[in-house]
This record gives structure tokens, sequence and C-alpha cells, in this order.
């Protein structure tokens, strides 16, 4: 055998490596710089919307309603944004949960869980005009609902529920094998370790999904457009509790236009004196809500795991 | 408060032990009642075949350690007790395991009951991120037992038994089973699983990952538990099995990399005297 031996230089440093330990510096420096560029992103937008909306921003602009002639307010829309996202994540989060399970747990590796997977992959990569168009066939004219809240949510858990069930799957995925083990192995069933074990650890993950798809709820102007309609509503009567009523802020079957609807008519439109100034203050409250509910679904979701695993 | 429960030292009915090691005559003919019974048992994953044509008989109340190198197919075989080999995509096993007669492979065997007649310890410790009387009260609960005070009893009871109870019961409700030192946690394991009043008790190289001094403790509580239950344990430790175990097995792998059993015996004779050539080299460090 013939013993190969490097060159042994001194400990402070052959050129070699000194090259790889710079290597090393600028590595680090560059994803330093992508993470803060993301944060820097946040930050200016937060900062210009703050600034924009400065003298947009009142408690008559938050909850009072829409005007032609003067700056008005934007209190309906910001109603239906709320009750859009509540009402998608009534019909999204429960299925995507289910389809992750089924995923993660159940289904067999195979052409079923291949097909389904595609199904994944190609309607969230649908643009969202094109669900919208697909909307306004099925539900406002083949369904003949005309313009409404639900058919609005429906269009957006078309295209939600991939990325629900999906992002479920992974978290669930993501439970080590040992946890699932331990408690099969102390004789409870399947479903069992399933609802006490599985999903209380995946909790982290699913709230990630959660607010991944609120935001795109939050967002989405396209696919409303068509669905839940463009109408700008008058006041609304929030005593009228008869959610059958088109005309009760609490039924479903009522077009509902969402602030992020609401920014691109007014922007794409531009009538009025007060285009800017509405455009810069809805922005501001979307993305304030944005904000609210992200942090408050982390909050919820530690509450729940916190719950769940140690009751 | 659990306190409510605590009375002069509960008696665990215990069945007194008169043999320590009941000395068997013949690999696979140990003494008193057979609790287990292996035969011609192997598994395959996919196309290969993992564990071959063993077979032996576990008496109860006793130790049994299965010895060998990595990939001898000894926790493979183990898992056949409790069918958690069902877990493992593509895993077929043949031959036949009883307990107490019974074939525990029947298409009609409920796993659920099996399994909380054959408990298992596993290698890493893995307590459920509970808290340690969640974790103890899991598997009675799954159960449908739902009376406090009796849940209560079980889980001071089984943390008494498993020698750790002294060490947590000012907060078993507050405390994490996480929380607690990886010897901890394996003793945790064991409380969770003696809540379920299993008969067998499989321990899957159960102090691997421990240090020394909690090695020893539960080498210690195995002791303890040998008088009420029949426990089987694969261990890499030689020593281990030296200490802890009435009978040995010492399995290794053919030349396809199938693992058998090579020979079975009581302990003492096992690391003293083996009657095969592939045992004396291997408890001598030849190999493995």
């Amino acid at each position: 055998m013939t013993t190969s031996s490097l060159p042994r230089p001194s400990l402070r440093g052959a050129a070699s490596s000194r090259r790889a330990v710079l290597v090393d510096k600028i590595a680090t420096g560059v994803l330093w710089a992508a993470g803060a560029f993301v944060l820097l992103i946040l930050a200016a937008i937060i900062l210009h919307f703050a600034i924009a909306s400065a003298g947009v921003i009142s408690l008559s602009f938050i909850f009072g309603n829409p005007s032609a002639t003067s700056l008005g307010g934007v209190g309906p829309l910001l109603w239906n944004s709320v009750y859009m996202l509540v009402l998608t994540m009534l019909i999204s989060v429960p299925l995507g949960i289910l389809a992750g399970i089924y995923m993660s747990e159940y289904a067999r590796e195979g052409r079923v869980t291949n097909a389904i997977r595609f199904a994944e992959e190609a309607i969230s990569s649908v643009p969202s005009i094109v669900v919208g168009l697909f909307g306004l066939i099925a539900f406002v004219d083949v369904a003949h609902w005309g313009f409404t809240a639900l058919g609005g949510a429906l269009a957006l858990t078309i295209f939600n529920l991939p990325l629900m069930s999906r992002l479920s799957e992974q978290a669930l995925r993501a439970v080590p094998a040992d946890e699932r083990a331990g408690s099969l192995a102390l004789g409870a069933t399947k479903w069992q370790t399933i609802q006490h074990v599985v999903v209380p650890l995946a909790i982290p993950g699913i709230v990630t999904g959660v607010i991944l798809t609120a935001g795109r709820v939050f967002g989405e102007a396209a696919a409303l457009l068509f669905t839940a309609g463009l109408s700008t509503p008058a006041g609304y009567n929030f005593a009228n509790l008869n959610i059958a009523d088109p005309r009760s802020p609490w039924s479903p079957f009522r077009p509902a236009t969402t602030l992020a609807v609401y920014i691109w008519s007014t922007n794409s439109e531009g009538l009025g004196n007060y285009v800017q100034q509405i455009a810069d203050g809805s922005s501001a409250i979307l993305l304030a809500m944005v904000l609210i509910f992200n942090l408050g679904a982390r909050l919820f979701g530690r509450m729940l795991t916190r719950r769940l695993t140690a009751a | 408060m659990l306190a409510t429960t605590a009375r002069p030292e509960r008696v665990i009915p215990r069945v007194e032990v008169t043999t320590q090691a009941a000395p068997a005559a013949k690999p696979g003919n140990a003494a008193g009642p057979v609790k287990i019974d292996a035969h011609d048992v192997s598994v395959r994953y996919g196309g290969r075949a993992a564990v071959r044509d063993v077979s032996l008989q576990v008496p109860e109340r006793s130790i049994l350690a299965l010895i060998g190198p990595s990939g001898s197919g000894k926790s493979t075989f183990l898992r056949c007790f409790n069918r958690m080999n069902d877990l493992i995509p593509g895993a077929t096993m043949t031959g036949q395991v009883s307990l107490d007669g019974e074939d525990v492979m029947a298409a009609d065997v409920s796993v659920v009951e099996l399994r909380r007649r054959v408990g298992m310890v596993f290698q890493r410790p893995n307590p459920f991120p509970m808290s340690i009387y969640e974790n103890v009260a899991y598997g009675p609960r799954r159960r449908g037992m739902k009376d406090r005070a009796r849940l209560d009893e079980v889980v001071e009871t089984s943390l008494r038994r498993a020698v750790l109870w002294d060490e947590v019961k000012d907060d078993v409700r507050r405390k994490s089973g996480l929380a607690l030192s990886g010897g901890q946690q394996q003793r945790l394991c064991i409380a969770r699983l003696l809540a379920t009043e299993p008969e067998v008790i499989l321990m899957d190289e159960p102090a691997s990952a421990l240090d020394p001094v909690s090695t020893l403790r539960i080498e210690e509580l195995m002791q303890e538990l040998r008088e009420q239950y029949t426990i089987i344990i694969v261990t890499h430790n030689m020593q281990q099995a030296a200490r802890v175990s009435d009978v040995t097995a010492f399995f290794t792998m053919a030349e396809d990399r199938a693992g058998y059993l090579v020979e079975m015996g009581p302990t003492p004779t096992i690391f003293t005297n083996p009657s095969e050539q592939l045992t004396e080299d291997y408890i001598s460090g030849r190999f493995g």
C-alpha cells in the first residue's frame, strides 16, 4: 500500500483553506441577505401604506358606507371580506384536513394518490380568473344562484382545497413514526392514534395551511368578480338575522363584494376625486387584517396544540 | 390532587418466584408454563427474507434476551409478537406464534387487544407530547376509562411500578412527558404500558439511548417486573443480556442476510459454555 499524505501547511493557512473560509463567509452573507430581503419587502410594504393612508384612515372610513361623491368608507366591504373568509374557511379547512388525513394516513401510494396529487397541482396552477369563469357558469348560471357569497366561497374553495390538503398532508407526514408506533403498541386503534397523537402534533403545520389559504381569500379579486359579484353595497342592517333573506348581511345568498374587489374596481374605473385615497386606505386595512389574522392564527394554533396534547 | 389515592404502599399481587433463572435443559425447552410459543416463524420484507424459521418458547414470568449482530432479525422477530410488522408495507409473516396457546396471527385476532396484552418499549423513548399524567392515562382512556378516581389510581400505581412516581409526583399533571430526562422518559413509557395491564412486555433495545446510570435503573426495574410479566428484550449489549435475562437466544444472519436462531439456552450456559462455535465467536467478541 502506498501512503499518500497531504502536504501539511501551518495553522495560519494555506491558500486552499483560506479560500474555503472565504467561500463559507460569502455563502453566509448571501443567505443572510436573502433572509433580510424578505423582511425588508414586508417592512417596505407596511411602511408605504402606513404613510399613504395616514390622512385617510379614520373610524368613519373603516366602518362607514362607500360614497360616489365623497371619500366615504369601506365598512360593508370589510364586513364582506371577513364574511367570505369565514365562509370559505368553514368549507375548505375541514375538507382539506380530511383529505390530508386520507392522503397521509390511509391512501396506499399508487395510481389514486398520483392522480390526486396531479389534480392538486393542476388546480392550484389554474389562473384564478379561469376559476372565476367556471364559478360564473356553475354557480351563477347553471345553479341559478346569481351572484352570491356562497358561490364566491365555493370558487375560492376550488383553489384553496388543493393547497390546504397538501399542506395538511405534509404536516401529518412530518409527525414522527415513533409517536404513531407508541400509540398503536398501546392498543390504540388507527383512528384513535390519528385523533389523539398525529393531528395534535400536526397542528402547527396545519395552521400554516390555514394562514396561506386565508391570505388568498383576503387578496383574491379575479375569482370573486364573476361569482360573488361587483356591486357596491349600501348600508347593511345587521339586525336582520334571517340568513335566507338576501338583504341580510348574514346571508350567504347575497352578492358580497370584498375589499380586494373594491380596490380593484375603484382603481380600474378611476372615477371620482378620491380614487387614490380610497385605494390607499383600503390597502392599508387589508394589510392590517392579513397581519392580524396571521398572528391570531398562530396564537390560536399554539393554544390548540396545548389543549390537545396536555388536557 | 393525586395524593388522595396515596395509601401506605399498595400491595401489588405478587407471585413468588422460587427458582431464579428457570433452568432449561435444552434450548426451547425452558421450564415453567409456556407463555409464548413461536414455531417456524419467518418474515419477509418484499422479496427479502429477514427472519427464517425461528422456533422458540418463552416461559411465563421470565426474561428472554435476544442477542446477535445488527441485521440478524432480532427486532423483526420481536415485532411478530405484537404484530407491529403489520405496519410495514410489504412485510409478510409465516409460521405460528401463540400467546397462551392462542394463535396471534389468525385473521380474526384483534391487534388492538393483542397489543394491550403484549406491550412494547421502543429503542428511543417516545413519550407523547402530553403531561406525564396523560401519557400514562392514554391507554386506559382509549379503552373508555373515564372515571377520574380510577384513572388517578391507575396513573399512580403504574408510575410507582415503573419506579418513577417519587420523582414526578409533584407535577404529574403539569409537566410534559418530554420535559423528563431520557431515562425518566423510558420509565414513563414503561409506566404507560403497565397502565394497560399487559402480560408480556417486549423491549427493543430499551437502554441503547440511555446513559449507564439510567440503564442500570431500567435493568433493576426489569428484575422487579419479571415477577409479574413475561419479558423479551432485544439488546446489543451482551453484558446487559448476561445481567438481566434468564434465557438467551443468539441470532445471526445467513449468507443471504436472513436472520436465524443459532441457539438458545439458559443465560449462564450461553455465556460460559455455548454449544455452537458461532455463539462462542460472537460472545467472545470475534465478530458482530
